[in-house]
């Protein structure tokens, strides 16, 4: 029933390897720079806080698939040279992702009250302490369930570097169905896989939340 | 001592503290009252160097907080402060609020200030409740855990904003009987507080605010039966009801 | 490498039209997408709080399914493997349907966000409180009466905002469509790079093309919220 996937093994995990290595790029540069983009989006200093939310609102209200295009376009332009689609697909997705990511920062940041900044220190507590025993460890804990939601977005997201010719999961299945004619089992497949990680994680995500409500942290 | 001189403080244009003079000394319990937005928590953070502020000084044992030679962490140490909405660390247990600071500030040992930990949540009623998250507890009871949070750390002053406004009203005497005790023991506090029953009980000084400035100020029985100003008799009459 | 901008790719013909088209099929599968969606995912929804074990199962089981699994790869299966599945016979007759790619765009598109307003009805249902169902029944209405004419109702006004985004999303989701060749937006932007080598001043235009959409879209969606708003509520 799964004769071609079987068949085609190395070839198609190698691509998923691909699909991994994405992910793993994009989420490291997206949660980087989101943080930052959701420090912006809560900055009194208009000049920081009007640029980042243009660029927030711009790109939300993009396809992702057309950002894609148009750092794949781009690029070249910029570099010099036609640029490895890989490279050009991680750029796309941080700059895509952390504008998702930095609202869920944004969200995180503000759910702090300056009344709890204020009872740390009073109890004596230095700003990089009441940062790191108390701010941190809080709002990380509120924002987790969302990181890791957002992230399964992001790896699921990835599959659309498919359209720039970069061969990751799908476009090795597809590759081998032009080949085989086997859709039903390797498209089937592609999506059991995707379906597995993202189904767990879900779970995860959902555990943390539960954990969260439980301990009053949310 | 805590010397307040001719402070001013503005949000922008608007000034929420007018020449605001006052002193307290130690062992003394000082009780503020006044309408909403008459500036009451603004002092409270300005004592605690939460809060900076354009003109005048304040001074606590000598030291000036708008000298920037003084080190506010430093001072801040031997300043509590209890808040309206208890402000505990969602995070941790109760235990591990309490403990933090005398840990990582006093660099106390981990056994050392559990015991003091311990101690503190004896004398405020819920000894039972150290290893809870404070999500679990009553409002009572959290800030009964605030004020044990703030009293590990030792404090020679302590000031609180509204500690019980947002109690409902059978778990206000529980937290209040912490604080009458503490001001019997000796405590230098700062209370902001419309429990006139407390300010009649423990309060060496009243003082009304209204508008960012101070326009009473009482020592006894006549701050409530007879006040000298018409802000004062009405606002009173309307929470002495 | 010195690059020579061409913005009249924007407008010279037949490139300025093929933008246009490319806009309208774009309009046209999230309309119908979204048609699909909605009543579909309110159905689901509404399954999930049932008194029927099975069907609050076979709910969560949809949204599992179809959230867990990319829409590309999803679009793929109905596309390529969806025919096969209908046996030789029909199967072969599907792939002679005109447009095939079209329509399997917005039968994809449409079971797949109705995984997303399920899970927001749920999220409503939930945010309903379990006294405002006893009162409906204590005034002598049926569980369908009182789904049909209170909770549902209610439901939505409550989730409209998120609706709103959902609404939103499926435009920006349909571009995905390109990848089995319908011709909206993304595809024509991406095809008048194939003949003129200016992707970037065609793709750039179809940013701008996909953003005023979206404005659009929240101003007519703002109108609709404020005319179904309940007061003293939502408006979050
Ligand atoms: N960060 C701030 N920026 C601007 N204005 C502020 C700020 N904090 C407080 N204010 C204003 O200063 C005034 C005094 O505020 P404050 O909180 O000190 O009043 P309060 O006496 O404690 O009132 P309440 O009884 O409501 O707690 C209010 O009008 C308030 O709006
Ligand atoms: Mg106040």
């Amino acid at each position: 029933m799964f004769d071609a996937v079987i068949r085609n093994f190395g070839f198609l995990m190698g691509g998923f390897g691909v699909t991994l290595e994405l992910t793993a790029c994009a989420l490291a540069g997206g949660i980087t720079l989101g943080m930052i983009v959701g420090l912006g989006r809560i900055s009194r200093n208009r000049w920081i806080y009007q640029p980042v939310t243009l660029y927030v609102n711009f790109i939300r209200n993009i396809p992702l698939i057309l950002v894609i295009f148009w750092f794949y376009f781009v690029m070249p332009i910029i570099a010099g040279q036609p640029l490895n689609p890989f490279i050009s697909a991680v750029i796309s997705f941080i700059i895509f992702e952390a504008t998702y990511f930095g609202e869920i920062f944004r969200a995180g940041y503000q759910s702090i009250s300056v009344d709890l900044i204020h009872a740390a220190y009073s109890t004596g507590l230095t700003y990089t302490q009441t940062a790191r025993y108390v701010l941190i460890p809080i709002a990380f804990r509120r924002m987790l369930p969302s990181l890791i939601t957002q992230s399964i977005i992001t790896f699921q997201d990835t599959s659309l570097a498919f359209v720039i010719g970069l061969q990751e999961f799908v476009r090795r299945a597809s590759i081998v169905d032009n080949l085989e004619v086997r859709s039903i089992q390797l498209y089937g497949f592609v999506g059991i896989v995707f379906f597995i990680f993202c189904f767990i994680g879900s779970k995860i995500s959902l555990h943390f939340e539960e954990k969260g409500r439980k301990t009053g942290v949310l | 001592m805590i010397e307040i001189k001719n402070v001013s403080k503005w949000f922008g244009d608007f000034q929420v503290l007018k020449d605001i003079n006052e002193t307290i000394q130690k062992g003394q319990t000082m009780v503020i009252c006044g309408p909403s937005g008459s500036g009451k928590s603004t002092l409270l953070r300005c004592i605690n160097g939460l809060e900076p502020y354009q003109k005048g000084e304040i001074i606590v044992d000598g030291e000036s907080l708008s000298d920037p030679k003084t080190n506010l962490y430093k001072l801040r140490q031997k300043i509590g402060m209890v808040f309206q909405r208890f402000e505990l660390y969602p995070h941790m247990t109760v235990l591990k609020n309490i403990t933090l600071a005398p840990m990582k500030v006093l660099k106390k040992s981990k056994k050392e200030a559990e015991k003091k930990a311990m101690e503190l949540l004896e004398r405020v009623g819920i000894p039972d409740k150290a290893h809870e998250y404070p999500a679990n507890l009553s409002g009572g009871q959290q800030q009964r855990v605030a004020i044990a949070r703030s009293l590990a750390m030792e404090p020679e002053y302590m000031l609180f904003d509204e500690p019980t406004s947002a109690l409902d009203p059978e778990m206000i005497n529980e937290v209040l009987d912490v604080m009458v005790d503490l001001a019997k023991e000796g405590m230098t506090m700062i209370v902001v507080t419309h429990e006139m029953g407390f300010a009649r009980e423990v309060a060496d000084e009243i003082i009304f605010m209204d508008e960012g400035r101070i326009i009473e100020r009482g020592s006894d029985e006549e701050f409530f039966t007879n006040p000298k100003n018409e802000r004062t008799k009405l606002f009173l009459s309307q929470i002495l009801v | 490498m010195a690059y020579n901008f061409d913005w009249s790719v924007l407008w010279r013909q037949p490139y300025g039209m093929w933008l246009l088209q490319g806009l309208w099929v774009t309009i046209k599968i999230g309309f119908l997408a979204w048609i699909i969606a909605l009543s579909l995912g309110i159905v689901i929804g509404t399954l999930r709080v049932t008194p029927w074990k099975f069907l609050r199962l076979f709910s969560s089981a949809y949204t599992e399914l179809f959230r867990n699994i990319p829409f590309l790869v999803q679009l793929f299966f109905w596309y390529y493997a969806g025919p096969m599945l209908l046996g030789d016979r029909l199967g072969h007759y599907v792939n002679q349907i005109m447009g095939l790619n079209y329509y399997v765009a917005i039968f994809a598109l449409g079971i797949y966000t109705a995984s997303r307003v399920a899970e927001h009805m749920r999220a409503g249902f939930a945010s309903i409180g379990k006294e405002q169902y006893q009162a409906v029944l204590s005034t002598g209405m049926t569980q369908f009466q009182m789904y049909r004419y209170v909770i549902i109702p209610y439901a939505l006004r409550i989730i409209l905002p998120p609706l709103t985004t959902e609404f939103l999303t499926i435009f920006k989701n349909s571009s995905i469509a390109m990848t089995i060749g319908v011709a909206e937006l993304t595809f024509m932007s991406y095809r008048i790079d194939a003949e003129t080598f200016h992707g970037l001043e065609a793709t750039t235009g179809a940013m701008f093309i996909y953003l005023l959409l979206g404005l659009t879209v929240v101003r007519i969606m703002g109108f609709i919220e404020s005319k179904f708003k309940i007061p003293g509520m939502i408006g979050r």
